[in-house]
């Protein structure tokens, strides 16, 4: 009994991952009219439901190849129907290495911030919204990574944006809150509607949405180079990069810090949806040294932009926020290298594959470092109620558990060995050095201006005497600590064992990636 | 030429939509860009949809031998403008409480986050 119960755990798994968030979402006011304590198990449950799905789901793709999953059809892998004359019709989602890769992320940085949430949201009102737009948010980043239909993604898109903007104008904070969300809100539906634009293309030109039959279709005409410039557009401003980065200081900075942490993985669906586009719909057909090298240029400005506008900040998540987008220009430098060289295998072989792999590592690791970051800044936060650099200070002696996690989270961002930030760091390092040296220079001397950025921020947080008006400053509750703790073992571990990580969950989702044509016969079959 | 309309409207909505965000200070003309943009999305997709002589894909009704309309950029249109209502029920709800905080919906007053 029990196996077959497992057995359709498994089959239904991309399905139970959008529609258990959702659930649980719709009944979290209900749930809350009973009792706060209540309403906090009922989400935690959620989450952890949420999470275990994720995580089975992406344990059934690692070990057993890409799954489909079509909405209505008789089976869940019945991608054509019969009389559809070699069309999908359905919705279908296709979950790869890549896109489960993207889920893990999601589900131990979810589990991780609610745990943190329960605590640092308890003094506040309204909390049945909060938890309800969180699950949101969760069911939006899940269906960005596993749809297979360019409409889907865009839903899904919109569900993120509109529970995400609801959660930075949360704390109204005399509106500063609010002003911050707007700017992020009409910016990302601009972006929206540019992507809605470029799903038109596409559909007059294929007369598809599906993905895989848009990309097996692939002319790369005019038209679809305006639909790319839109797509591109729009999630490059969605993930933050230089120059349509100005939204992300102010909503990062704005928004309660365990919302900081889950926009940071917000960030990196969007990070999803551009990869998605350029390899699996476009792959080869682009002309892959142009558009990788604008990859590359795009992630160069990330990285030193960044690096350069934080380190004046006096607002400590402002700075964490300018960090956030210096380390996506990893990620896109990363990825941008593998995808200049895409289709000529020898190169691909010798450092293409470790370029990718090293940006796609990156992103993992960034979910959890910056997170841990995040969430230390708003347990300082809960204690002192000042993000303030220059009024903090001496809190080392009060708050150890607290100044470890943020050391351990400072150390792997600046890419300091054993943490998981010089893993990934590393593998860019040497792959982009050899297809052009002066790239990985630029991404050694940002890596050192960071480390010099935390130190100081280090140094005026934790470091000096005890300051009197801060002389009755407690640890941070249990929980948030232990989910800060999650994140910082994840670090740890991922930094002490990084050939295990990327033999088994980073090089099949890179290798995932760049193989359009497995991505195309999953669904379409054969071809 | 004819058939060419639609989509030369499409441009013309979305051009001033995008002027409207672009050059207005006021949040709630900013708001209706926004929304006359949407206009432009959804006349592209209504129009990418549109077959001469096609008719409606009622199988009940359908007499033999008619070429029917695949109903699916209906479907995404409808979607769109229902997401459309709801970001603009957003956007509304940022601009109430910031009159409510500021006293005022002009973006050159509203600029209180750079410090």
């Amino acid at each position: 009994m029990s196996q077959d119960v497992i057995n359709v755990i498994i089959a239904q798994s991309p399905a139970l991952l959008i529609a258990i968030p959702l659930v649980f979402a719709f009944f979290c006011p209900f749930i809350g009219k009973i009792s706060n304590t209540v309403r906090n198990i009922w989400v935690a449950a959620g989450m952890a439901l949420t999470s275990a799905i994720a995580l089975i789901l992406a344990w059934d793709v690692y070990a057993f190849g890409t799954r489909i999953y079509v909405f209505g059809a008789q089976a869940a892998n019945l991608a054509l129907p019969m009389d559809s004359g070699g069309i999908p019709v359905r919705i279908i989602f296709t979950v790869d290495p890549m896109s489960a890769l993207m889920q893990i992320i999601a589900a131990i940085t979810g589990l991780a911030i609610i745990l943190y949430s329960i605590s640092s949201e308890q003094r506040h009102s309204g909390l049945s919204s909060f938890y309800t737009l969180y699950l949101l948010m969760i069911t939006g980043i899940m269906g960005m990574v596993s749809t297979g239909d360019l409409f889907n993604f865009f839903v899904f898109l919109e569900i993120l944006s509109i529970a995400s903007a609801g959660l930075i104008a949360y704390r109204v904070d005399k509106g500063l809150a609010v002003e911050a969300a707007l700017k992020y809100f009409v910016l990302s539906t601009i972006g929206a509607l540019a992507i809605l634009f470029a799903i038109g293309i596409y559909y007059g030109e294929y007369n598809a949405l599906n993905i895989a039959m848009i990309a097996s279709r692939m002319q790369f005409t005019v038209l679809d180079q305006v639909a790319l410039v839109l797509i591109m557009a729009a999630l490059a401003m969605k993930c933050g990069s230089v120059p349509m980065h100005f939204w992300t200081p102010d909503a990062y900075s704005m928004a309660p810090s365990s919302i900081t942490a889950m926009l940071v993985v917000a960030s990196q669906a969007s990070l999803y949806g551009i990869f998605r586009v350029l390899f699996t719909l476009y792959n080869v057909t682009l002309n892959t040294a142009t558009v990788g090298w604008i990859i590359i240029v795009l992630g160069v400005l990330s990285m030193v932009v960044g690096v350069t506008m934080a380190i004046p900040q006096k607002n400590v998540k402002r700075l964490m926020a300018y960090h956030a987008i210096s380390q996506t220009g990893y990620m896109l430098l990363g990825v941008g290298v593998g995808l200049a060289v895409l289709g000529n295998q020898p190169l691909m072989d010798s450092f293409g594959y470790v370029a990718m792999e090293g940006g796609i590592f990156h992103i993992i690791n960034h979910a959890m470092y910056k997170g841990l970051l995040f969430l230390t800044a708003g347990a300082v936060f809960f204690r002192i109620g000042t993000y303030n650099l220059n009024k903090m200070g001496g809190l080392g002696h009060s708050m150890k558990w607290t100044m470890v996690f943020f050391i351990i989270g400072a150390l792997a961002i600046a890419g300091i060995p054993p943490f998981n930030g010089f893993a990934s760091k590393w593998m860019i390092y040497e792959s982009v050095y050899v297809f052009n040296p002066i790239l990985a220079v630029i991404a050694m001397v940002v890596s050192i201006l960071t480390l010099a950025s935390f130190v100081k921020v280090f140094h005026s947080i934790f470091m000096g005497p005890k300051l009197p008006e801060h002389a009755d400053v407690k640890e941070a509750p249990l929980s948030m600590l232990i989910g800060m703790g999650i994140l910082a073992v994840i670090v740890i571990l991922f930094g002490i064992f990084p050939e295990a990580v990327v033999n088994t969950l980073i090089a099949p989702a890179a290798h995932a990636l760049t193989n359009q044509g497995a991505y195309i016969s999953a669904v379409l079959g054969g071809a | 030429m004819f058939f060419n309309i639609p989509y030369i409207a499409v441009v013309v909505l979305a051009l001033i939509g995008l002027a409207t965000v672009l050059f207005k200070r006021n949040l709630i003309k900013i708001f209706l860009g926004i929304v006359i943009l949407e206009s432009a999305v959804n006349l592209f997709l209504i129009a990418l949809g549109y077959r001469e002589g096609g008719i409606a894909p009622i199988y009940t009704n359908a007499p033999a031998g008619e070429e029917m309309v695949f109903s699916t950029v209906q479907a995404l249109t409808l979607t769109s403008i229902v997401i459309g209502v709801a970001t603009t029920a957003v956007m509304l709800t940022f601009a109430m409480v910031l009159w409510k905080k500021y006293g005022s919906i002009e973006t050159n007053k509203i600029r209180r986050l750079k410090e």
